[in-house]
């Protein structure tokens, strides 16, 4: 088993899913020619050519307009939206089209698209290179949005998302496209909406996805010496959760803490924790608590992004409180 | 406008065939008309009536593998097409049996089967997607083609802009067919745009033709020859054509907008009745336009009785399409 790097991970997936299915292309800003901003689809438009693989005018609604189109009419698209917070700019194409398509035309025909985009702070890029709008995208019947936390999933869940009959938002992370992580080539296919227990544990449940299950695994490190045991449940894809796999940990830990790094207001945690103060209730003995960032965009200055992002203190703290 | 062929060039069943065509759309807006004033028809609806000339002309150059894609104002794209009468009143009626199983309505009417990839329900969102479309003919090479319906108020609509450029830089197979009927909703278009459709074209490189759109003949002679063009490879073309919009916008708008002189001389503009003109010239018959509309008539009373004998969608059923059904494994 060999380290991979993330971005290199994801880049082995399209690579893959290029090559078993001539239908997929894939287009975007800079990434045939350049290969992409972060170097994910290096090599590709060597590999496969310029039909299918196509640098885009910087025009973000009708890059993703075409993709709902070009699914619709046969392909496999997989488009890239730089950083996440240009979707703002494509949302018709993902909520009124790609989300709708099949439901309004009767099931007729499916929308077989993935949008790849990097979301999160941590590189200083501001208020609007580093957001984590996933929750809006969890909130379209329609779509799904798979958040993958380490380079094993990330490669794994893109190829389950490229085969996915449905519109697909895959979420990376830009401050971990160089983070190294175990890669076995032969690993089994994750089905989109299985949750993963990245780490056991008996005495508090953290939920969470993306890059923040890095951070909760390394608050549990940090308090196993203190003897309280904490169990990570990675949910890999928002829209569907695994409902099943939260429940379950619930139900041995009694004590839940939900973390993101998106705002935590109206965030992915709100419906996770509703859902299990309804569907789990019996099982808590403490207030679930939410960590996430605080109500606010995300600043510029290393100092103030420093205090703006959810850390393992934050956990920690949070932990305490549901222990005490 | 471009020169039109002689009519005499026309053979008289093609001139008939439009004449069908044409009618076809009209009658069934005319019968949507007065069933939505009845309480039938639920929702909005946006009629093309006076607009017949653009669907007909542009489909009839066209092959059933071809796709469009269009908008708000889309009854004719989709009847003209190929969408199947009763399943479009069956739908438009909000219908278990039509062809969307009542989902979607008067602005989603799709059929993938004739290459309709809908209707839409926001203004200008249907161009990108045929933009997409071709490049799926293109990467697939498959002989197709792309349309993209659109009127004159989505000219102002960024994707629009942004859907020539890029359909341009990739030589895409699409045929772009503005509907310019002068009205962009409530405004006069002069007051929403301030450049026109072909020159915008131009400055992309994208060659346009202008022709009467209330000219079923000339509208079909140029989609003709663009779509030959477009199926050679040679890239994205315009299409304007000027029309008129004899309804509101929405059916039950009262138009108070309009000056009473340009209502009053709409039935000047009408492609039917031009169409009627010319079919008289030619000694056709009477009786075999009287034999169409009888035809046209019978159909249509046969598609409101379906409509009327459809059942109210299942909700279970809506609901497990909101995603594929995936086989357990």
């Amino acid at each position: 088993m060999a380290d991979v790097r993330y971005a290199k991970a994801v880049n082995m997936a399209l690579d893959d899913a290029m090559a078993a299915d001539p239908a997929v292309v894939l287009f975007g800003e800079d990434i045939a020619e350049a290969g992409g901003p972060f170097g994910v689809t290096r090599g590709l438009l060597e590999k496969y050519g310029d039909r299918r693989v196509r640098d885009t005018p910087i025009s973000e609604a009708t890059i993703v307009g075409a993709a709902v189109g070009a699914a619709m009419s046969g392909l496999k698209p997989v488009v890239e939206i730089m950083f996440m917070d240009f979707v703002t700019i494509a949302m018709d194409a993902m909520v009124n089209q790609a989300a709708k398509a099949r439901f309004m035309f009767g099931g007729q025909c499916s929308v077989p698209l993935v949008l790849r985009t990097p979301h999160g702070g941590g590189v200083n890029a501001g208020p609007q290179h580093s957001q984590c709008l996933e929750a809006w995208f969890a909130h379209i019947p329609g779509l799904k949005v798979v958040v993958p936390s380490n380079p094993s999933d990330a490669n794994r869940l893109l190829k389950s998302a490229i085969m996915d009959p449905d519109p697909v938002v895959f979420v990376e992370n830009k401050a971990m496209y160089s983070l190294k992580g175990e890669f076995d080539d032969a690993s089994e296919t994750i089905v989109i909406g299985t949750a993963h227990v990245a780490r056991s544990g008996d005495d508090v449940t953290i939920v969470s996805y993306g890059a923040a299950v890095n951070t909760a695994l390394q608050a549990a490190e940090t308090l196993a010496p203190r003897d309280i045991s904490v169990e990570v449940v990675d949910l890999r894809s928002i829209q569907p959760w695994d409902e099943a796999t939260v429940l379950a940990s619930l139900a041995r830990t009694h004590r839940l803490i939900v973390l993101h790094e998106a705002v935590t207001a109206f965030g992915v945690g709100a419906e996770i924790v509703a859902r299990m103060s309804d569907i789990g209730f019996d099982e808590l003995d403490a207030p679930i608590k939410r960590v996430g960032a605080p109500f606010m965009p995300t600043p510029f200055a290393k100092s103030l992004e420093n205090q703006y992002l959810p850390n393992a203190k934050d956990v920690i703290a949070a932990v305490e409180q549901v222990l005490a | 406008m471009s020169p039109t062929k002689s009519d005499n060039s026309v053979p008289i069943s093609q001139l008939l065939e439009f004449y069908e065509r044409m009618l076809l759309v009209r009658e069934a807006e005319n019968r949507l008309s007065k069933l939505f004033a009845d309480g039938e028809v639920p929702g909005f609806i946006h009629l093309s009536v006076g607009q017949e000339a653009v669907c007909v002309g542009v489909t009839s150059a066209l092959e059933t593998r071809d796709t469009l894609a269009s908008n708000h104002r889309g009854h004719g794209h989709a009847l003209s097409k190929g969408v199947e009468l009763n399943s479009f009143f069956l739908e438009v009626m909000g219908k278990e049996e039509g062809i969307c199983g009542g989902r979607g309505g008067s602005m989603h009417v799709a059929d993938m089967s004739v290459g309709m990839l809908g209707a839409n329900g926001i203004v200008g969102a249907g161009i990108p997607l045929a933009v997409g479309s071709a490049l799926a003919h293109q990467v697939q090479e498959n002989g197709a083609i792309a349309v993209a319906f659109f009127g004159d108020g989505a000219l102002a609509e960024g994707v629009l802009h942004e859907s020539f450029n890029l359909a341009a830089l990739w030589k895409l197979p699409i045929l772009f067919v503005c509907e310019n009927n002068g009205w962009s909703e409530f405004s006069p278009t002069g007051r929403q745009f301030n450049a026109n459709v072909r020159e915008l074209a131009g400055v992309f490189g994208i060659p346009s033709a202008f022709v009467d759109g209330d000219d079923v003949l000339a509208v079909n002679e140029a989609a003709s020859e663009l779509v030959t063009a477009i199926r050679a490879g040679e890239g994205p073309y315009v299409l304007e054509c000027v029309t008129h919009r004899v309804r509101g916008h929405f059916e039950g708008d009262p138009q108070k907008y309009r000056a009473e002189s340009e209502i009053n001389s709409l039935p000047d503009h009408d492609p039917i009745t031009k169409l009627e003109t010319i079919i008289s010239k030619r000694r056709i018959p009477k009786k075999e336009v009287v034999a169409i509309r009888g035809t046209i008539e019978a159909r249509i009373n046969a598609a409101v009785e379906a409509g009327r004998g459809g059942n109210a969608p299942d909700f279970s059923r809506a609901k497990a399409d909101v995603y594929t059904a995936v086989e357990e494994v």
